[in-house]
C-alpha cells in the first residue's frame, strides 16, 4: 500500500514537471494555433540559463527561477517578431519547417557553446533528499515542483477566466476580427500570450534540470513528450494540459515500478487509450477549422 | 593561355598524387555529432593529443587524420564512410568506433580491403571476431565486469541488485556480473534493464530499494543515463538505506563527474582508465590534452584514440612507413605500449586488449571529484571469449 502511494506521488510529481514546459505549447497551439514545435527550444534555453545563472553569476536556485522566466520570455519576444510572425498565416506545412529549423539550429548552437555533455546543477540543502511523512519517503524537490505546478495553475485560471487580460485573449481567439473591431489590439494580445507560454517552459526547463538533465539535445528528446501531454489534454485548455500531464507521469510512473520489463512503453499505450476514448483531448476545444 | 592553365592544372594534381604517397592517412569513423558526440570529441581530441605530443610524422611519412561522422548508432553510415575512405581518400588505417554496431557494420569492409582497423572504444567482446583485421585498444565490457562481482564478493557483499542499460553490451554486463558473482556464492537479488532513451529513474531505483539489497550494481554508457542514474540514487537516499552503488567506470566517467556532484563521492567502480592515474605517461598525456582541448575533461575514450594512435605510429615506424595490411596485424598481434592507463598489450591469439583494471573510489581531489584507484588486478584478459 504504501508502495502505491509513494508511486502516485512520483507520478503526480513528474506529470506536474510536464505541465510546467507543455503548458507553454498548449496555449500557442490552441489559442493562437501556430504550430511550435521549437518549444522545446525555451525550455532548453531556460535550462540553460539557470545553469549559467548558478555556475557564474552565483545565484541561488530559487532566486534564479524568476529571472529565467523573464529572460525567456523576453528572448521568445524577439523570435516571435523576427521570425514566427511572418509564417503565422501560413499553411501549418511552413510553420511545422521553420520551427523544426529553429530547434535543429538551437541544438548546434548548445553544442557549440557548452558542448554535447550534461550540466550540473546544484541544489539548495533545503530541496535536496527526502522527506519522512506518516511512514512515506517524499522527496523534497518533488515537493517543490508539485508546489509551483499548483501555484502556476491558479494564476493561469484566475488569469484567463478572471482578467480583463484573460478576457481579450479568450476574445482574440473566439473571433479576431470581432475583437479587432471592438478595439482590442490582437497582435500585442497574442505577442504576450506567446511570451508568457514561453516564459513558463524555460521556467519548466530550469525545474527540470534536475529530473530530466540538461544537453543540446533537449528540445527534440522531450519534444513528443511535450507534444503527447498538449494532444491527450486538448490544445488550449490549461486544465486539460494539466490532467494529461498528471495521467501521463503517473501510468508512466507505475509502469516503471510494476512492470520494468515494458518500462518507456506505457506512456504510449496510455496515450492510445486516452485519444480512442476521447479524440479530441480531455477538455479539448472543438474548433473548426 | 590555355596551355598555361592546363600545365596549372597538371602540377596541381601531380602534386596531390605525390602528397597521398607520402602521407599515411587514418581514416576515423566517429560519432562527431547526436547524443554521442562527445564520444567522437573525447576519440579525436585523444588522438589529436598523441599527434600533438609525438609529431605528425613517424618513420618519414607525415599522418594525416581524417575524420567523419557516422552521428550516432548508424551501423549503414558507418558503413558507408568506411567504404569512402578505404575507395576515394586511400586511407592506411580505419579507426575510431564509439559505438559497437558501427564496429560490428565496418568489419566486412575492414576484412576485405585488408585495412587494419583500430578499436579506440566500442565494448562488445564479439567485435574482435568479425575481421582478423580488426584489433582494439580499449576495452570490454566484460573485462571490467568480473572484476567487480569478485571485489563485491571479497569485500563481504552478498546480496546486490543489478541494473543495466537495456542494449547488447547491457546485456553483457548482466550476464557476466551474475556468473561471476553467483559462481562465488552470491545472490542476485533482481535484474533490471532501462530503456536507452529513459527521462526518468526515480520508479527504477525505488524497485531497486525496496528490495533490500546490499549494494546495486549498475551499467549504464557514460553520459547522460549515467547522470540521470545517480540523481535518482542521492534524491532516492539509496546510500542512507545502506545500500552501496558498484559500477563500471562508464557510470563515473572522468567527462561527467563534475556533473554528478558531491552524490557520487565512495561510488566505487572498476575501469582501466582514470584521470588520477599516477605515472608519468599519464601526466604528459592530460598536458597534450589541454593542448587540443582545454574545455573537457579527457576521459576513457580519449586514452583509447591516443592509444590507438601510439599502435598506428608503432606500426608505421616498424614498417619503415610501408604500410601493408598483413605486415601491420602482425606487428599489432602481440604488441606492447605504455599507455597513460598502465601497461597494455594486443592479445597475439585475439587482437583483443590485455589491460590492469582498476578497482576506484570517487573522492574529491584538490577541489575535484576523481576515480582513485586502491586496487589492481593486473593483466586482465577480456573473460567473453
Amino acid at each position: 500500500m504504501l508502495n502505491l502511494f509513494g508511486v502516485l506521488f512520483d507520478g503526480l510529481a513528474y506529470g506536474t514537471l510536464l505541465f510546467l514546459i507543455s503548458v507553454g505549447l498548449s496555449i500557442t497551439l490552441g489559442l493562437m494555433r501556430f504550430i511550435n514545435l521549437a518549444h522545446g527550444v525555451f525550455a532548453m534555453t531556460g535550462g540553460y540559463l539557470l545553469v549559467i545563472l548558478m555556475a557564474h553569476a552565483g545565484i541561488g536556485f530559487v532566486a534564479a527561477l524568476p529571472i529565467v522566466f523573464c529572460v525567456t520570455a523576453l528572448a521568445s519576444l524577439v523570435l516571435e517578431h523576427t521570425l514566427y510572425r511572418p509564417v503565422y498565416k501560413r499553411t501549418p506545412l511552413d510553420q511545422v519547417l521553420i520551427t523544426v529549423g529553429i530547434v535543429f539550429i538551437a541544438i548546434a548552437s548548445a553544442n557549440f557553446a557548452f558542448g554535447p555533455g550534461q550540466q550540473p546543477v546544484q541544489l539548495p540543502a533545503a530541496l535536496k533528499g527526502q522527506l519522512d511523512a506518516f511512514g512515506l519517503e517524499l522527496s523534497r524537490y518533488r515537493l517543490f515542483l508539485m508546489a509551483v505546478g499548483a501555484a502556476i495553475t491558479l494564476a493561469l485560471v484566475f488569469g484567463l477566466e478572471r482578467t480583463r487580460m484573460g478576457a481579450m485573449i479568450r476574445a482574440s481567439v473566439d473571433n479576431r476580427r470581432t475583437a479587432q473591431s471592438m478595439g482590442i489590439r490582437v497582435d500585442r494580445v497574442f505577442q504576450i500570450t506567446f511570451a508568457i507560454g514561453s516564459g513558463l517552459a524555460g521556467l519548466g526547463g530550469a525545474l527540470g534540470v534536475n529530473v530530466l538533465g540538461l544537453d543540446p539535445y533537449f528540445s527534440l528528446k522531450y519534444l513528443v513528450y511535450f507534444l503527447l501531454v498538449v494532444v491527450v489534454g486538448g490544445p488550449g485548455s490549461v486544465i486539460g494540459t494539466l490532467l494529461a500531464a498528471l495521467l501521463l507521469g503517473v501510468a508512466d510512473t507505475a509502469g516503471k515500478y510494476y512492470v520494468p520489463q515494458l518500462g518507456a512503453f506505457v506512456i504510449y499505450a496510455a496515450m492510445i487509450v486516452l485519444l480512442l476514448l476521447f479524440p479530441h483531448g480531455l477538455l479539448g476545444r472543438r474548433y473548426a477549422r | 593561355m590555355k596551355k598555361l592553365m592546363l600545365c596549372g592544372v597538371f602540377a596541381l594534381v601531380a602534386g596531390q598524387a605525390f602528397a597521398a604517397a607520402d602521407t599515411i592517412k587514418v581514416g576515423v569513423v566517429a560519432e562527431m555529432s547526436g547524443t554521442f558526440a562527445d564520444f567522437g570529441l573525447q576519440m579525436t581530441n585523444g588522438a589529436k593529443a598523441y599527434m600533438k605530443q609525438h609529431g605528425d610524422s613517424v618513420g618519414g611519412r607525415k599522418i594525416e587524420l581524417i575524420i567523419k561522422d557516422s552521428t550516432g548508432p548508424a551501423p549503414e553510415v558507418a558503413r558507408r564512410l568506411a567504404q569512402e575512405l578505404v575507395v576515394k581518400d586511400h586511407v592506411d588505417f580505419l579507426a575510431g568506433f564509439g559505438l559497437t554496431p558501427n564496429a560490428f557494420a565496418v568489419a566486412p569492409i575492414a576484412t576485405e580491403a585488408k585495412k587494419p582497423t583500430i578499436i579506440m572504444n566500442a565494448a562488445t567482446s564479439a567485435i574482435t571476431v568479425k575481421s582478423p583485421y580488426i584489433a582494439r585498444v580499449s576495452f570490454t565490457l566484460a573485462q571490467v565486469t568480473e572484476p567487480m562481482a569478485q571485489w563485491a564478493y571479497k569485500s563481504g557483499l552478498r546480496k546486490i541488485y543489478t541494473v543495466v542499460a537495456d542494449y547488447g553490451p547491457g546485456h553483457d554486463a548482466e550476464q557476466t556480473f551474475k556468473k561471476a558473482f553467483t559462481r562465488l556464492g552470491g545472490e542476485v537479488l533482481g535484474e533490471l534493464r532501462v530503456p536507452l532513451k529513459n527521462p526518468e529513474f526515480g520508479p527504477f531505483v525505488q524497485r531497486v530499494k525496496d528490495s533490500k539489497p546490499q549494494a546495486v550494481f549498475v551499467f549504464v554508457p557514460a553520459g547522460e543515463l549515467a547522470v540521470g542514474f545517480m540523481k535518482a540514487y542521492e534524491e532516492r537516499g539509496l546510500a542512507k538505506a545502506g545500500i552501496k552503488l558498484l559500477s563500471t567506470g562508464d557510470v563515473t566517467d572522468d567527462a561527467v563527474i563534475d556533473a554528478l556532484g558531491d552524490s557520487a563521492l565512495g561510488v566505487i567502480s572498476t575501469h582501466q582508465y582514470s584521470a588520477a592515474h599516477p605515472s608519468p605517461e599519464n601526466t604528459a598525456f592530460l598536458a597534450a590534452y589541454r593542448q587540443v582541448d582545454a574545455k573537457t575533461r579527457p576521459n576513457f575514450m580519449a586514452v583509447g584514440g591516443y592509444d590507438g594512435m601510439a599502435a598506428i605510429y608503432e606500426v608505421v615506424r616498424q614498417l619503415k612507413g610501408n604500410v601493408d595490411g598483413d605486415k601491420a596485424m602482425q606487428l599489432l598481434k602481440g604488441m606492447k605500449l605504455t599507455s597513460p592507463r598502465g601497461p597494455i598489450q594486443i592479445d597475439a591469439a585475439t587482437r583483443d586488449i590485455v589491460q590492469n583494471v582498476y578497482v576506484r573510489e570517487v573522492k574529491r581531489v584538490d577541489g575535484k571529484l576523481y576515480n582513485v584507484e586502491f586496487e589492481s588486478i593486473n593483466a586482465v584478459k577480456d573473460p567473453g571469449k
